[in-house]
């Protein structure tokens, strides 16, 4: 019988590259960034590491492109790649091998170098197929659930327009306070609203930034965590839903919701023992590739009522001020998406409010965090959720 | 008897108003526009469309033969008509050729075609003609873009061939050597005089001696029309009236080439009655001139939109530049994104039902029809209980869409739709041939078959969406 993951595994230390066009900056100059933040942060040698699991979506190839460059000595490095769930699927492979004895100390690490393509907007490395599948652009494939979230709830695209740009609003405003964020400035509502159409309904301010950035964390199994800390970060639930296409290929879904993300948070709420996640959260890091993915994540994780989203979010129930604040470090709208970095530069601005570290972003006295990302399309994708909390139990 | 037993015909949705080639260069220009197919048709999507009109009466499966006639076929080594064929969904136990070089292949196809259907096949034939005049010439004005197509048989026949003749002879008028993407021509007195004039005057004489019928005994002439002066005085020389004088269709869709002669048939045959004779003549290296008389059996045919609604249903308000861009005629600059990659073709050989015809397929264990086709079905996970299951043909409505600005693409923004289909099944594809305004959750769609990309000189067909033209 499967026990889960809670309050299992522990998080000692994490680090966390400057994000942004690191034209400066080489894979190897971003990795040794953050595993210095992270071994410092431990108190722990690079050698006392007993195995990795290095998250790139295409940024290198395999263990080497991870050893060749820190030179960690013959040690088990898993190249993980599971989209714009790397980072987190890196994070959650590495907590098993922990939580199942194999070794002792592990690290995730998370990072996409991504401004050295020469394109603008993301770049899919090729796969040989007919190619008779429309080739849509990211922000295209998410725009896709703009007509039909305005047409089911009675908004015009307008109403629906005004709506996104507050949450890309709320997630500069959160950005302009975080040192570590690509963009660390305030947009004005004006400004966003009025920002070119790149996929409609979508404008260029509803897109996350392109970026790039490395994030990483040190794990061990939580009874040996106060070895190396007084406060640990205890995970409490690892979850990821892979879909079966049914959403791209049966009538009955409406463009409305990311079907694997309900299945994900359903199965991670049991994990965790949460209930009533809208009590229980205290703040949620939630993959806003695009803002229209912020409002539906907020139905899909039940943050809001299904159909409610927009309205919650007219109301400021997510705002940094909020009852429950979300993307309160600016989120991928601030800090870009170097794919295999995000879902461990979400960990660590939890890691952070955890141990009164957020600065002018510090809440008081958050207690669970949650992390959410979602790789593919609104349509056919992986999702992935991690919750962690300040305290066993 | 043997004759034609189905039509259609397609007109690009795309017009280009001529004075917009005036605007451009400052010389005269005729009136009227000119047919442009799409950055995404050519003529083999053109002859698809034809094609597809045709089997509304004939099913694809009993057709012996398919034969493409163009000048302008976009490969030199490889055949169009097995393309055409599969789209149509003919199966693959039929004889296919392409008919072409000349502005004849169209009328020699239906004569290859007539003598088969007088050894009791049924075949069809497409003819359709995208050619391109260089910049600021006269045959870039004049030229347009546009396909026709019949079904040649002895059974159900609709127009009876009573007579043909053919003159063919060398002559240089107009000409693509190998490598020129423009058409060249001679002085236009010299080709006129010695060659239109003489050579389909020639044919017409001959078949209509053949048949002992004289120029009033006919509802319509068709000939092949260089200009709408030159087709008049053509007519009238032979002996025909004007209101006899089929439209050349030079005005809305400009001289399609191979595809002229037989779109100005295909719209004789939606207003010609029971009994009506036509006198069918083209025109290159000679001529072909065919007899037809209609029979009682056009009164079967169920009314259908046709070539009329063709014409009426356009948008012209392109203007030069996209034309040029469209033709790939002016380069651009590339979008910083990655460069189009080309098609595996083992998996689109692997898709080939998928890709040519619009298969999906259905779960007979829960009745659930899904695209692209698949072994394990997405409602219930029955592992190979699938039958294949033709999209084409069935009504679908739009879901949601987006307009995608990022797109590398000739007619920026790209559309994409989901498109939901009446029975079940869901696509995701391009829309095509839309007005970016116009787009809804709701709108009725149709399928169209496109060139999607050339990579390598692989030309990508598949079907798009186009808004249902009303």
């Amino acid at each position: 019988m499967a026990i889960g993951i809670k309050d299992r595994v522990s998080t000692i230390g994490m680090g966390c590259s400057k994000f942004g066009e690191r034209f400066d900056c080489s894979l190897e100059d971003l990795m040794v960034e953050a595993v210095n933040e992270a071994l410092t942060d431990a108190g722990i040698e690079f050698n006392d590491i007993d195995a990795f699991w290095f998250g790139t979506f295409n940024s290198g190839l395999a263990g080497i492109s991870f050893s060749n460059r820190l030179k960690s000595q013959y040690k088990p490095v898993t190249r993980v790649e599971n989209m714009c769930c790397t980072g987190m699927e890196a994070f959650r492979n590495a907590c098993y091998a922990v939580a199942a004895g194999v070794c002792d100390v592990a690290m995730a690490i998370g990072v996409e170098k991504l401004k050295d393509s020469g394109h603008s907007g993301l770049a899919l490395p090729p796969v040989d197929s007919d190619r008779t599948s429309p080739e849509l652009s990211a922000p295209a494939m998410f725009a896709l659930l703009g007509p039909s979230y305005a047409h089911k709830y009675g908004l015009s695209i307008q109403q629906l327009r005004e709506v996104l740009a507050r949450i890309a609003y709320k997630n500069h405003a959160n950005g302009a306070l975080n040192p570590k964020a690509q963009f660390m400035a305030e947009v004005p509502m004006e400004k966003i609203l009025n920002s070119p159409m790149i996929a409609y309904p979508l404008t260029i301010m509803d897109c996350s930034g392109v970026s790039d950035g490395c994030a990483c964390a040190i794990i061990t199994r939580a009874e040996d965590a106060k070895k190396y800390r007084k406060d640990p970060m205890y995970v409490k639930a690892l979850q990821v839903a892979a879909g079966p296409a049914h959403s791209e290929r049966h009538q009955s879904y409406d463009f409305t919701t990311v079907m694997e993300t309900c299945h994900a948070a359903a199965v991670a709420y049991k994990e965790a023992g949460i209930s009533e996640p809208r009590r229980e959260i205290s703040l949620a890091e939630v993959h806003d590739c695009f803002t229209i993915t912020e409002l539906v994540i907020y139905e899909d994780l039940q943050l809001s009522e299904r159909g409610r989203g927009w309205r919650d979010v007219l109301d400021g129930k997510f705002d940094r001020d909020g009852v429950l604040p979300v993307n309160i470090d600016g989120g991928l709208k601030s800090f870009g998406h170097p794919i295999g970095a995000s879902g461990l530069r979400m960990l660590y601005e939890l890691w952070l409010q955890f141990h009164g570290k957020a600065g002018k972003r510090q809440q008081d006295d958050p207690r669970v965090g949650l992390a959410h990302n979602m790789g593919g399309t609104p349509y056919s994708c992986v999702s992935a959720i991690a919750i962690v909390g300040k305290e066993l139990g | 008897m043997v004759g034609i037993t189905s039509f259609g015909a397609y007109v690009p949705y795309n017009r280009l108003e001529r004075k917009h080639i005036k605007a451009a260069f400052g010389k005269p220009v005729p009136p009227g526009e000119k047919a442009v197919a799409n950055y995404d048709e050519d003529s083999i999507t053109m002859g698809v469309a034809a094609g597809l009109e045709c089997c509304k009466f004939v099913k694809p499966k009993s057709l012996d033969a398919l034969y493409f006639a163009t000048t302008t076929s976009p490969y030199k080594e490889k055949q169009c008509a097995t393309v055409i064929a599969a789209a149509l969904d003919t199966g693959p136990n039929l004889r296919t050729a392409d008919f072409t070089d000349t502005l004849r292949a169209g009328s020699t196809a239906m004569l290859a075609a007539i003598d088969a259907a007088k050894n009791g096949l049924n075949v069809l034939v497409s003819a359709s003609d995208m050619r391109l005049g260089a910049a600021d010439g006269q045959a870039e004005a004049s030229l347009g873009d546009g396909a026709a197509a019949f079904v040649l048989g002895n059974k159900n026949v609709v127009a009876e061939m009573l007579a043909y003749d053919s003159v063919s002879i060398d002559f240089h008028d107009q000409w693509r050597s190998d490598g020129d993407i423009f058409i060249r021509s001679w002085e236009e007195r010299f080709c006129i005089s010695q060659g239109y004039n003489r050579f389909m005057t020639e044919a017409a004489i001959t078949v209509m001696e053949k048949t002992g019928l004289k120029p009033k005994d006919f509802f319509r002439i068709i000939n092949y029309g260089v200009t709408p002066r030159y087709q008049m005085e053509q007519a009238s020389r032979l002996g025909f009236e004007p209101d006899q004088i089929q439209d050349g269709l030079y005005l809305t869709v400009g001289n399609a080439g191979v595809a002229n002669a037989p779109m100005m048939l295909v719209a004789a045959l939606e207003e010609a009655k029971p009994g009506n004779k036509i006198l069918f003549l083209t025109y290159g290296e000679g001529s072909d001139a065919i007899v037809f008389q209609v029979t009682d059996e056009i009164l079967k045919l169920k009314p259908r939109p046709g070539i009329k609604n063709c014409l009426r249903l356009k948008k012209n308000s392109m203007n030069y530049e996209k034309y040029l861009r469209w033709r790939g005629l002016i380069t651009t600059e590339p979008a910083r994104r990655p460069r189009q990659e080309r098609s595996s073709l083992p998996d689109y050989f692997r898709n080939f039902a998928k890709n040519y015809a619009l298969y999906g397929c259905k779960c007979t264990d829960c009745n659930t029809a899904q695209f692209p086709p698949t072994r394990v079905c997405v409602q219930c996970q029955s592992i190979d209980r699938m039958e294949s299951y033709r999209f084409y043909g069935r009504k679908g409505k739009v879901v949601t869409f987006t307009v995608d600005y990022l797109t590398d693409s000739p007619d920026p923004p790209g559309v994409v739709v989901v498109v939901d289909f009446e029975g079940g099944g869901r696509m995701f594809c391009n829309l095509a041939d839309c007005d970016l305004d116009k787009i809804q959750v709701g709108i009725e769609v149709e399928m169209s078959f496109r060139k999607l990309f050339t990579v390598d000189g692989v030309q990508t067909y598949f079907w798009k969406a186009i808004p249902k033209m009303v």
